[in-house]
């Protein structure tokens, strides 16, 4: 049996209190981070870890969100390993570091537990904040359950500070439905961890004095855009580095990660394609249609940045038809973020499938099976019918 | 990459691409500003005339970018016009007409 699938390894954990375990198994040179609902426990587990000496972290209690971030660009760039963690508004508050981390080239890891912006407040999942945050040069990795979040979060700190790469990564989990249910899971042995991650290696240090180098000059119209283009370059090699790790971390777990896990997906001419925790669901409910007789199954999309255009074209190429599924909106009333990079990745291909789109879940609306049912049964009808009926659909709000 | 060892680092040349210059910008050497040479923003410039200069150095005091050069003894000797801005607060403050005068620079 593999060491990291032994039973003593076997945990009951919530999915911010994985998160937090794998964050004191990383044990990161520094944290900064500020509390809101609902990633606050993350972060106040790992803060007793601190107090526990557990850990040899240097925890930074900092005044804000946009505090948190610049911290953890401080560090970074001095060559620590740097983490926070936030959600929803603290997220947007942190934008403009957002920007900043990416563009310095810095390997920060920050698990962001997914919450519907403001306003009207709400504390619930969506998945708002973090596609408000989508082209901010962050790597996206979005996680089913807690044992994923986990996953997500080791092989973060491997893809963000893989040389060819350098880049921060976000790992999202849903709010309370992943991060605050009680799930199963397998935890590495801390030695195992610390293997696999190793040291960070960064190329430069601002506390190296003796090699001084300055971060973040002025850059004007002279070299800005070369920079833009090597940090495209950076999502680019993300596109080789991810795959490399999975394969890497399965070695260790024997549990697969790519871009995206198809479920059951190899003959089905009806699919959908999901992110986070409503992936549970969808495939308890493409087991069931599957036994009735129905050709559906299922996208798993785990990488929204980089975008793995070209890898799913390959798996939607000659199907009949695709419900993608977004749990937030654009309001540019032309469909959500996830429809845009699905529908624009399948215009060139030759044998694209019918797509529509379903906007659900906002605010933390339950989404049950009966509902991704009738996304089944009217994706399989639009795949007969041969025509896209209503291209954008509300799912579970009162009309 | 070869322009950016650590210790011989070059200011890019415009032959280069985005292959060549370190990511993100980042200059590997301290203590480099003034190698930024930011006369070229400027619309106006200082014109300095020693022999009205009375040597008050409020032009220094003010000068927003260190760009009143001053000798040895610390005597004003002019402006420095690879990083002087052209802002003109140097001939505003000056208390002689005439010590500091901006013209318009003719591209
Ligand atoms: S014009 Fe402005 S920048 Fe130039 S020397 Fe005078 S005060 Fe300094
Ligand atoms: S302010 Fe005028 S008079 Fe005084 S030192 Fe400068 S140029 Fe000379």
């Amino acid at each position: 049996m593999n060491l990291a699938t032994q039973p003593e390894n076997r945990v009951a954990l919530t999915g911010n209190e994985a998160v937090a375990h794998a964050m004191k198994q990383i044990n990161p040179d520094v944290v900064a981070a500020y509390p809101i609902t609902p990633q606050t426990e993350i972060v106040q587990i790992f803060s007793g870890f601190v107090a526990d000496g557990d850990v040899d972290t240097v925890f930074e209690r900092v005044e804000s969100e946009h505090s948190a971030m610049s911290a953890a660009v401080g560090a970074a760039a001095a060559g620590a390993r740097a983490m926070t963690a936030t959600s929803a508004n603290g997220l947007a508050l942190m934008w403009e570091i957002l920007y900043i981390a990416a563009s310095n080239r810095l390997p920060i890891v920050m698990p962001v537990v997914n919450r519907a912006l403001s306003a009207p407040i709400n504390i619930h999942c969506d998945h708002s904040d973090t596609m408000g945050a989508r082209d901010s040069g962050w790597i996206q990795l979005f996680s089913e359950n807690a044992q994923e979040a986990y996953d997500n979060t080791l092989q973060a700190i491997r893809i963000a500070e893989h040389p060819d790469v350098e880049l921060p990564v976000m790992v999202c989990l849903d709010g309370f439905i992943i991060s605050h249910a009680m799930d199963n899971l397998f935890m590495l042995p801390d030695e195992m961890v610390t293997k696999f991650i190793g040291l960070r290696k960064p190329e430069y240090s601002l506390l190296d004095v003796d090699n001084p180098a300055t971060y973040g000059p002025l850059d004007l119209q002279d070299w800005y855009f070369e920079h833009k283009r090597q940090q495209v370059e950076g999502m680019k090699k993300a596109l080789d580095v991810i795959p490399q790790i999975a394969v890497e971390y399965e070695e260790l777990t024997g549990r697969e990660y790519g871009f995206f896990e198809a479920y059951r997906a190899s003959d089905a001419e009806a699919l959908m394609i999901v992110l986070g925790s409503t992936a549970g669901t969808a495939k308890d409910v493409v087991d069931a249609m599957r036994d009735e007789g129905h050709p559906v199954g299922l996208i798993k999309l785990r990488t929204f940045r980089p975008f793995p255009m070209q890898q799913l074209v390959s798996a939607l190429a000659g199907r009949r038809a695709v419900a993608v599924m977004d749990r937030s909106d654009t309001f540019s009333t032309a469909g959500g973020p996830l429809f845009h990079g699905v529908r624009h990745a399948l215009y060139d291909c030759e044998r694209a499938p019918l797509t529509s789109n379903y906007i659900y879940g906002l605010g933390g609306r339950d989404v049950k099976p009966h509902d991704l049912r009738k996304v089944f049964d009217d994706t399989l009808r639009m795949g007969e019918s041969g025509r896209v009926s209503q291209p954008i659909t509300y799912l579970g709000v009162r009309e | 990459m070869t322009s950016n060892e650590k210790g011989s680092w070059q200011t890019p040349k415009p032959t280069d691409t985005w292959k060549d210059v370190p990511r993100a910008g980042v200059i590997p050497r301290g203590g480099n500003a003034s190698e930024y040479i930011t006369g070229g923003w400027r619309t106006f410039r200082p014109i300095y005339n020693a022999d009205i200069c009375i040597q008050c150095r409020l032009c220094w005091v003010f000068c927003p970018d260190s760009s009143i050069m001053v000798n040895e003894d610390g005597e004003v000797i002019g402006m420095d016009l690879d990083h002087c801005k052209g802002c003109g607060i140097c001939a505003a403050e000056c208390p002689k007409e005439g010590a500091i005068e901006m013209v318009s620079e003719e591209y």
